[in-house]
């Protein structure tokens, strides 16, 4: 039967191997650091009822958190799975509702990553080290 | 007499919805009235349908923008304002009118190794498997599956994703994946895997929403993410 | 070549579940680099970082910053319930999920609305 006039052409059949194993990784690194992110987002949000409750002040904030090796820590965590988790959800978007589906998308979510990776570290730095 | 506003797509991609006026019956189903306008109206129209008592899944179309067998489903039930639209299901390139084209439908049943692989031969005693074991538990689930399209009709991934394996592809590798007898074990995990496979369902569960033989997809789904897992884990994959 | 799927087949309650998780993710993203920028002011001192504590005290601002511990709240219990489908055998109950999620998450946008 010809495939003229259906407008039909079987599409290439999808190369798995690589693309298997790298998407697999990211689905584990995905559901690994959502599993972290769901202690820290905890602890984050009864946090930020104390502190608006206890003063919201620079100094107020300065003075719990200077100097907190404990929170550091904490917060340095945080951030390497924020950095983990937002960009493999953002890649899935940029996929299905921009299609965009190249190499150069792998390319700006890795920067992406990173960028949020050191301003985390920074912001906890600010915060923390004192 | 009663009369019933059909709006239904005529053409190929390019086409448009024509209106007709169909009686309405007692009991009356989607199909009766695809069947009325073809027999009584306007016989250039296209459709298909076999069993027409929900056994085949062939009937499959889009009701009020809807995935459903239309054998199976009463025009009392999804008639707005005396009056339902009739499409061919989504998804699918259409051939003419209601009519889609199935074969990437099945090209992906192929591709995800949806085919049982055997190792045995005639000299070998029979397998025993016991049927409350987890895994034909699991299989069980999932094998009633007779490939009618709706759930792949209903996937906003398939829509978004042109080489996503869909929700029936990936249900009948699971039952597979859970068949102890298959020896394709390896190959089938890596042809599931991917962005094309297991990884681009995002549990929307419209498949398994609308699945007239309520099997759950997303479930099947899960389990080759959990299994994919495991065997990247393990250095197999 | 093909019909698209209709937005009628999207009403249903594990859709909503879905949109309302990639878009606060999503939302969440945007917010994420200002928070860290915020943050980061203190390094020049905690004067600068309490000018800008001054400026979130407007009403608007605390209006915005309810909304996204609300969207945070939200991505959180929406994210339990997909790590709860994915990992733990299907159960009817598991559709249920959706409702405490929900439920959850709005518990703790409204004990941060009292707090303010």
């Amino acid at each position: 039967m010809s495939g003229a006039g259906l407008g039909y052409a079987p599409g290439p059949a999808a190369a798995p191997g690589a693309n298997a194993r790298f998407e697999t990784w990211l689905w584990i690194a995905q559901r690994a650091s959502a599993a972290v992110l769901a202690l820290c987002v905890l602890v984050h949000l009864v946090t930020i009822i104390y502190a608006v409750h206890h003063g919201l002040s620079g100094a107020a904030i300065l003075a719990r958190t200077r100097g907190n090796v404990g929170a550091l820590a904490f917060y340095t965590l945080y951030v390497l799975a924020i950095a983990v988790h937002a960009p493999i959800g953002l890649r899935a978007l940029c996929q299905e509702w921009l299609g965009w589906r190249n190499s150069s998308l792998n390319w700006v979510i890795g920067a992406l990553a990173l960028a949020l990776f050191v301003f985390g570290l920074r912001a906890g730095a600010a915060v923390f080290v004192g | 007499m009663n009369m019933l506003r059909v709006s239904v797509w005529r053409g190929g991609a390019d086409g448009e919805y024509r209106n007709y006026e169909v009686p309405r019956q007692e009991s009356q189903s989607v199909l009766d009235v695809v069947t009325y306008i073809q027999r009584n109206i306007d016989p250039t129209l296209s459709y298909r349908f076999a069993c027409r008592v929900g056994m085949c899944g062939a009937c499959a179309m889009t009701v009020n923008g809807v995935a459903r067998w239309t054998c199976r489903t009463h025009v009392a039930k999804v008639a707005k304002d005396n009056a339902i639209q009739i499409a061919p299901l989504a998804n699918l390139p259409v051939v003419k009118d209601l009519v889609t084209d199935m074969r990437e439908f099945f090209d992906k049943w192929a591709r995800a190794r949806g085919r049982f692989a055997p190792g045995a031969t005639r000299k070998d005693a029979f397998a025993r498997v016991a049927s409350d074991s987890p895994e034909r538990v699991a299989a069980n689930a999932g094998i009633e599956c007779i490939g009618c399209g709706v759930c792949y009709a209903s996937c906003d991934v398939v829509s978004w994703n042109p080489d996503y394996l869909g929700p029936a592809a990936l249900n009948r590798a699971w039952t597979l994946v859970n068949d102890v007898r298959d020896t394709a074990q390896r190959e089938r995990l890596a042809a599931v895997a991917g962005d094309a496979g297991c990884h681009a369902c995002h549990t929307h569960l419209s498949c398994s929403e609308r699945c007239p033989k309520n099997i759950v997809p997303t479930a099947s789904i899960a389990g080759l993410k959990r299994a994919v897992a495991l065997a990247a884990w393990r250095g197999e994959l | 070549m093909s019909m698209k799927n209709d937005y009628r087949a999207r009403n249903h309650p594990a859709w909503w579940a879905f949109l309302v998780h990639r878009l606060s993710g999503l939302a969440l993203s945007l917010f994420l680099p200002f928070h860290f920028w915020a943050l980061g002011q203190a390094l020049q001192g905690e004067a600068r970082l309490d000018t800008l504590l001054r400026w979130t005290q407007q009403p608007l601002v605390k209006f915005a910053e309810a909304g996204l511990v609300l969207l945070l709240a939200a991505h959180l219990a929406g994210g339990l319930r997909l790590l709860a489908l994915e990992f733990l055998p299907w159960r009817g109950w598991q559709k249920s999920l959706l409702a405490w999620a929900a439920g959850a998450a709005l518990a703790a946008g409204l004990a941060f609305a009292l707090v303010l």
